[in-house]
């Protein structure tokens, strides 16, 4: 099993689509009028969004925006907290993930994610990195190493770990760990990696790994970050979103919403003035 | 003008009797917590005492090897232990193969399925099976189970192993429930949302994240739910016969060790007679298993703690 054709057949699973939708041949994700209520909250309005293949979108605001709501409607783990209601529609990859016919695993088993807190299994870091290929039935143990070896390389900390494959993940520094939760979520070789803040519990050095991590990670994955970081968004990402209020205020490459905001919201959160 | 705060305080610290209240409490205290320690020190040496004493009559050697229990015979009495050993692990077998299956699908459901209303009503009702006095349980193996099984397999006796067995697993389904729910539920939901982001479902997080992430705390309550099984008394004196015997059969009359003990200080051997100490020494021998039940509940929920 060689992992670049099983890509180049994800990406080439819908050329349909593809003609049909000349505008939109670069997307991933295309979100058009969504909409989202936690019970009588009002958390997303009228979300417009085309997320790019291959390139870092990073998604800014003050906290209670909606971004990391967003982040989450993205893979449908926001429909986990109860009384969650969504209208509006998600196409990922030319699909609505929001139809009945579309299950979430499958969603999630295409769009990796990584969280806010690393949260490793409790489990030896062997285990944590083979869980989902595990689960998606991949048995062959030679298989297996090979996937594991190639998650840990690709998330930078196969050199940290290799001697320690069986120790429990719990057991090694908080940096490692969320280096840990990307390769677990690069070993089922997804399409899209979502990351919500993910060294926002990370001191600096470690902070500085995965944003390289991040920058080597997007010649093969589509990568959208939420981040409460302004000057990690303007270093790692290719376009920038800016939320406020559960609205997307502003939305362009991310070098012109630094140097040059079209909206004087946008620009008063970059300067520092609120959030 | 009034006194400072300060000043009030200096004066009420400086009161004799509060000083004294404060020497006092801990040695109260202490006092109080010794009458639980020395209670158990107390019926432990009981124990010992009255034990050595049945084995100035009886050989330790008789008892331990021995696989024949009449103590009442006329002729020649004997004091095989294993028997009464036999019976009680028949009925723990039975409640164990009843209780775990069904106490772990009622764990995994409320802590994985199971929205917080529901939660909110089968909990308590778990914990009103717990209060049910075990002489109810036995008159409902006797004049329930015991007829039902015999309506399904004719050669089931009325009094039997199957089913004291069962009915002293739905005694400890709720403990190993509401324990292994406890565990459970303890696991972070981070790590159960790190698991559905994978795209597992709920099932696979239950199976493959949840319980072994819990399964120091499950492990425990199944030893714990067993500690129970051997020591129940009741159900098994009203249901399961006294017959002590060393064999396999589960459909006919046994005796378990609790049993017996029943069945003694109902008042069928009189003070210091051998049969009168023989009670001592299998209590002793049934505190020996539950010990050893409690001590390895203690040493599995060490063993298998995932760190989390």
């Amino acid at each position: 099993m060689n992992t670049a054709t099983i890509k180049t057949n994800i990406n080439t699973a819908q050329p349909a689509a593809e003609t049909a939708q000349q505008v939109e041949k670069d997307s991933v994700y295309s979100t058009r009028q969504l909409n989202l209520w936690y019970g009588n909250n009002h958390a997303l309005k009228n979300v417009d969004l085309e997320i790019g293949e291959n390139e870092v979108t990073a998604i800014i605001g003050p906290s209670g925006c909606g971004k990391s709501t967003y982040l989450k409607t993205l893979n449908r783990m926001v429909e986990l907290v109860p009384s969650v209601k969504t209208s509006g529609e998600i196409q990922y990859r030319g699909r609505n993930i929001f139809d009945s016919d579309y299950s979430v695993e499958e969603l999630r088993t295409r769009v990796g994610m990584v969280f806010q807190k690393p949260n490793p299994f409790p489990k030896s870091i062997y285990d944590n990195i083979a869980y989902g290929p595990r689960i998606h039935g991949i048995k062959n143990r030679k298989i297996l190493d090979e996937i594991v070896e190639k998650s840990l390389r690709g998330a930078a900390i196969w050199d940290e770990v290799k001697d320690r494959l069986n120790e429990n993940a719990y057991g090694i520094s908080g940096g490692q760990q969320q280096r840990i939760c990307i390769a677990r979520a690069l070993a089922i070789e997804p399409d899209v990696i979502l990351m919500d803040e993910p060294t926002s519990a990370l001191d600096p050095i470690s902070t500085l790994k995965v944003e390289e991590l991040v920058q080597e990670l997007k010649e093969q994955y589509s990568i959208i970050i939420v981040t409460h970081n302004m000057q990690q968004a303007a270093r790692i990402s290719d376009k920038t979103a800016f939320f406020l209020n559960g609205e997307v205020i502003e939305y362009d490459s991310t070098d012109a919403i630094f140097s040059n905001p079209a909206d004087k919201r946008t620009e008063d959160y970059i300067s520092g003035r609120f959030g | 003008m009034r006194t400072s705060v300060q000043d009030m305080i200096a004066q009420s610290k400086g009161k004799k009797n509060k000083k004294f209240i404060e020497k006092l409490i801990p040695v109260i205290l202490f006092l109080i917590a010794s009458v639980s320690v020395l209670t158990t020190i107390g019926i432990v040496m009981t124990l010992i005492i009255e034990t050595i004493t049945f084995f100035t009559r009886v050989p330790i050697t008789d008892f331990l090897l021995g696989t024949t229990w009449l103590p009442f015979s006329n002729k020649e009495a004997q004091f095989g232990i294993w028997p009464l050993i036999v019976g009680t692990l028949k009925v723990t077998a039975i409640a164990i193969l009843v209780a775990v299956p069904i106490g772990l699908s009622a764990a995994i459901y409320l802590s994985e399925y199971a929205t917080d209303n529901v939660r909110r009503v089968i909990k308590p009702v778990l914990e009103v099976l717990a209060g049910v006095p075990t002489i109810v349980y036995g008159f409902f193996a006797l004049t329930f189970v015991t007829p039902v099984l015999q309506s399904l397999f004719p050669e089931i006796k009325i009094f039997n192993a199957i089913s004291p067995g069962i009915v002293v697993g739905i005694m400890i389904i709720p403990m190993i429930a509401s324990l292994s729910e406890d565990a459970m539920s303890s696991v972070p939901k981070s790590i159960r949302d790190g698991a559905l982001a994978m795209g597992s479902t709920k099932f696979e997080v239950a199976m493959k994240i949840t319980v072994p992430a819990a399964l120091s705390g499950i492990i425990a309550s199944v030893v714990l739910g067993i500690s129970r099984a051997i020591g129940e008394t009741m159900i098994v004196s009203l249901a399961a016969g006294s017959t002590p015997k060393f064999d396999g059969d589960f459909a006919g009359s046994i005796q378990t060790m609790t049993a017996y003990i029943v069945q003694v200080s109902k008042g069928d051997a009189g003070y210091g007679t051998t049969i009168y100490y023989s009670i001592y020494a299998v209590g002793f021998t049934l505190f020996l298993f539950t010990m050893a039940m409690n001590i390895l509940a203690g040493y599995m929920s060490k063993r298998f703690r995932e760190e989390y």
